[in-house]
């Protein structure tokens, strides 16, 4: 049961920016624990706020947990003007899994060699999903903590607190209407944020520039997901090559020995190099793009909710002087929203900009570093192999 | 760079067989390292019986005829070989007149040159010649040489692929069953073809006709760079001779063709019955070598195919992620990221064809090289398989030789003296036919030996040569590589 220990955490990047950045409330996941097919996160919090009991304190929590949280939020009429940040998705082992089974089914083909450095690249990338996960649950806290409304949120803080099993709350009734499907209110929405009049610009080009991204940037991930794949094909493509080359190497008796020794060397420092390059791509590339696809999807589901507003204040409209009030109330609502959501969309381009700047920079001087370092390592073996 | 030989194993039973002082065996001597073969007196091949004398001097028509036995040329080889004209079952094949001088002349040109060979051949310019399912490709084939055996030192003929078969199945039937490995071929293929003759003009087209011409030009070297091959008319008739008979017989289901899968059958068959003796440690010892390497070529084969088809698929993954990242750039409303979004959709159309160029390099140096080693392997198989049935022919000989000699002894009490006649005259027939098989076996094991040794050394030299080259295309991809993230690195970093 792989945990991750601290060499790890430091080497993960947030997607994000820097989110834990204020001392009153820092949270992060320096632990978790996988069991069969659940993850047990361990969500540590230090913060200097009187309105918590400890000033550091841990919890174990379950992604269920987290999904609570988030759906609690979402629900939240006060909250309606603002981006909630969008669900950690589950936790997905799918593709390592898959792997493992082809590799148990492949082992009888396989010199012992191959088999063990395979089960490495496996162990690897099990790591590697399971890093990943601990990430964005991280992230997401890290968000809440960072947003000056939802930081004080009372549901929010239960959840970094509460010692008990947070499964027995989570049933508790919620205070909102919770709505059933959320596909069926997720077309309702297209429909209405399409059909809807806007009358504020600001409005009128997000929504038409949110709509269009968010169908892009889906697009994106979905590529940038199978360029990684290929990736890491190739990566394991070079450990067969490397293996069998070793092998004929060792029944080789002429000259060509020595050439096949370096040569079957040289793939495997090479797959180690392929290997992280397509990790890294996986984690400056595809997980940005990931991430901002749902992000997007809260700025949309924020848009979805100022129409709704805007639907519900304009009905009123229609009715009788007694429901005036009524309509009074919803066009307040609506305008604070409006208000908010302005500054909300705001900040998250600003957000998005930046990530998206750091992720780039950061994956171009990865692989600036990594080729850099086949080259020499190549430009060292062809030099050994001339002198041969 | 000395190519290293084999040392004969030492002790009797391996060691190779050297008659009196003759000129074809002093360069032999010569090549080999110094150390190992010391001018033995002619010590037994514990195969046979008794000595023979060098036997180089004796009539090739002797050594090589082989009259009445079927023999198929052919050596079990993966595809269906090729052999020209009416099948060997029923025609005596006309021995070669492997005129040893030729011979050492070849030795001699390959000693002074080293590891070079003044011959270059290059295959070109393919040009579809007719319309339809007669269509077929043409092919220039430009020979550059100094060796005095060709009329000019620069010539150029066009040839067709059934052409470059034509002449494969003649060097095969010529030499083979003496023990030569002649170099395989280019497969057939009859799907690419009729992609190029129905007119298709897309890239898996392109791509086979230019696989096509690479491994006719491959092919091609390696038959002259055989010291024996080069010197065969037939070869330098295809190098020279403008006009080639059209050689029919190389299709898979013409007359010639049913029987060359008859007798193949037949081999196989017979295969499987042969049980030799093998006394020779050497002999073993290689063929079991050669078996292992035969497997892990196979593999490592596999492999490298493997990695082509990834490297490909991560092309155009990479140019489908270009288009999607442009779209993406198109649509983003922030000035500077939406820039720096075309610019990396720009890089990774670059990256595209870099991950294409890449696969290209590792297939024509990589994977086609164990493609025709693979082939060779095969080749090599062939040969001892050959040494097998000249052993077998052998064994029956002296067989045959004492149920004669049984059958006289029976005759002697029989006072048939005209029966008794015919019977001795038989005995001496079948013992001239038995120290024929002894000699034909020494011969070929040793054409073997040299064989092994030739192809070990050219082995050794095609794959330090291919190595090194493909570490430098892999130099080359990530250089570029470097080239272009650096280009766009600033893009990235004036996001404001």
């Amino acid at each position: 049961m792989p945990t991750i220990s601290q060499e790890y955490k430091t080497a993960l990047r947030s997607v994000s920016v820097d989110l834990n950045n204020d001392v009153s409330l820092l949270i992060d996941i320096p632990d978790a624990l996988c069991e069969r097919d659940k993850v047990k996160f361990t969500v540590h919090t230090k913060t200097t706020l009187s309105v918590f009991q400890k000033p550091e304190f841990s919890v174990p929590r379950q992604h269920e947990d987290f999904i609570w949280l988030h759906d609690t939020l979402v629900e939240t009429e006060e909250y309606a003007g603002l981006i909630i940040p969008p669900a950690p998705p589950k936790p997905d082992f799918e593709s390592p899994r898959e792997k493992m089974h082809k590799l148990g089914e492949g082992e009888a083909t396989m010199t012992k060699e191959e088999y063990t450095k395979m089960k490495q690249e496996l162990e690897a990338e099990y790591l590697a999903v399971f890093k990943k996960t601990v990430q964005v649950h991280e992230v997401f806290l890290q968000r809440l903590s960072s947003h000056p409304v939802l930081s004080k949120d009372r549901n929010f803080q239960i959840f970094l607190e509460y010692d008990q099993d947070l499964s027995v709350r989570r049933k508790m009734p919620r205070r909102c209407l919770v709505v059933s499907s959320r596909t069926w209110l997720k077309s309702a929405d297209e429909v209405l944020i399409s059909g809807v009049k806007e009358v504020d610009d600001f409005f009128e080009q997000e929504k038409t520039f949110l709509l269009d991204y968010s169908t892009k940037i889906k697009d994106s991930t979905t590529k940038a997901e199978r360029m990684t794949r290929a990736h890491k094909n190739v990566a394991d493509d070079y450990i067969h090559v490397a293996a069998i080359l070793n092998s004929i190497s060792a029944e080789e008796n002429t000259a060509l020995k020595k050439h096949l020794d370096k040569f079957s060397d040289m793939f495997e420092k090479l797959r180690k190099v392929e290997g992280r390059v397509a990790s890294d791509q996986e984690l400056k590339l595809t997980e940005l793009l990931r991430y901002y696809t749902r992000d997007i999807q809260a700025a949309k589901d924020l848009l979805y909710r100022r129409a709704r507003a805007l639907d519900k204040a304009r009905l009123k409209s229609k009715d009788v002087a007694q429901a005036e009030d009524n309509q009074r109330q919803c066009m307040q609502k609506f305008e604070k929203l409006s208000e908010s959501g302005k500054k909300e969309l705001t900040s998250f381009k600003g957000r998005r900009v930046v990530a998206f700047r750091k992720n780039l920079v950061e994956m171009a001087e990865l692989e600036i570093k990594h080729a850099k370092n086949s080259v020499s390592l190549l430009q060292g073996c062809i030099e050994t192999l001339k002198n041969c | 760079m000395a190519a290293e030989r084999d040392p004969p194993p030492p002790g009797d039973a391996g060691q190779a067989r050297f008659g009196e002082a003759e000129d074809g065996e002093d360069l032999f001597v010569v090549l080999c390292s110094p150390a190992s073969l010391p001018a033995e007196d002619i010590s037994a091949n514990s195969n046979g019986p008794k000595l023979v004398d060098s036997f180089l001097d004796d009539d090739p028509d002797d050594l090589f005829a082989e009259a009445t036995e079927e023999v198929s040329l052919d050596s079990p080889e993966r595809e269906p070989i090729l052999s020209d004209g009416p099948s060997p079952a029923i025609t005596p094949i006309m021995a070669p007149r492997i005129d040893s001088t030729l011979f050492d002349q070849a030795l001699e040109e390959e000693e002074d040159n080293g590891d070079t060979f003044d011959i270059c051949i290059s295959v070109s310019d393919p040009e579809k010649v007719g319309d339809g399912m007669n269509a077929y490709m043409a092919y220039k084939v430009t020979t550059k040489t100094s060796l005095s055996v060709f009329s000019q030192n620069e010539l150029s003929v066009r040839r067709r692929f059934s052409d470059f078969l034509g002449l494969h199945s003649k060097l095969a039937s010529k030499y083979m069953h003496s023990g030569y490995i002649v170099p395989p071929a280019p497969e057939k293929s009859i799907v690419g073809m009729t992609k190029v003759k129905v007119g298709k003009e897309d890239s898996s087209s392109t791509e086979f006709v230019e696989k096509r011409r690479s491994a006719l030009e491959r092919y091609l070297m390696r038959t002259v760079k055989h010291p024996v091959m080069l010197k065969d008319p037939n070869v330098l008739q295809f190098l020279e001779s403008s006009e080639l008979p059209r050689a029919v017989s190389t299709q898979a289901l013409s007359g010639a063709g049913i029987l060359r899968m008859v007798n193949k059958a037949a081999d196989a068959v017979n295969k499987m019955t042969i049980k030799m003796n093998e006394s020779d440690a050497w002999f073993e010892e290689k063929q079991q070598q050669f078996e292992n390497l035969d497997a892990q070529f196979r593999k490592l084969h596999a492999s490298v195919e493997s990695l082509v088809c990834h490297r490909k698929e991560l092309s155009l993954n990479t140019a489908s992620f270009a288009k999607s990242a442009a779209m993406l750039g198109n649509s983003e409303d922030h000035t500077a990221l939406s820039r720096a979004l075309s610019q990396l959709a720009e890089m990774e159309e670059k990256m595209e064809q870099l991950h294409m160029d890449q696969a290209y390099a590792d297939f024509y140096l990589f994977a086609e090289l164990l493609g025709d080693y693979v082939r060779l392997l095969t080749a090599v198989k062939g040969v001892f398989d050959q040494r097998m049935k000249t052993w077998s022919k052998w064994q029956d000989a002296q067989l045959m030789l004492q149920r004669k000699r049984e059958a006289e002894a029976k005759l002697q009490y029989a006072n048939k003296p005209d029966k008794l006649q015919q019977a001795k005259d038989e005995i001496k027939e079948w013992e001239g036919k038995v120290q024929q098989g002894e000699r034909d076996f020494e011969q070929i094991s040793k054409t073997i030996r040299k064989e092994l040794g030739r192809f070990e050394k050219e082995r050794v030299k095609d794959f330090k040569s291919v190595i090194i080259k493909y570490l430098e295309s892999l130099v080359q991809t990530q250089q570029q590589l470097i080239k272009y993230w650096e280009a766009f690195l600033p893009e990235a970093k004036a996001i404001a």
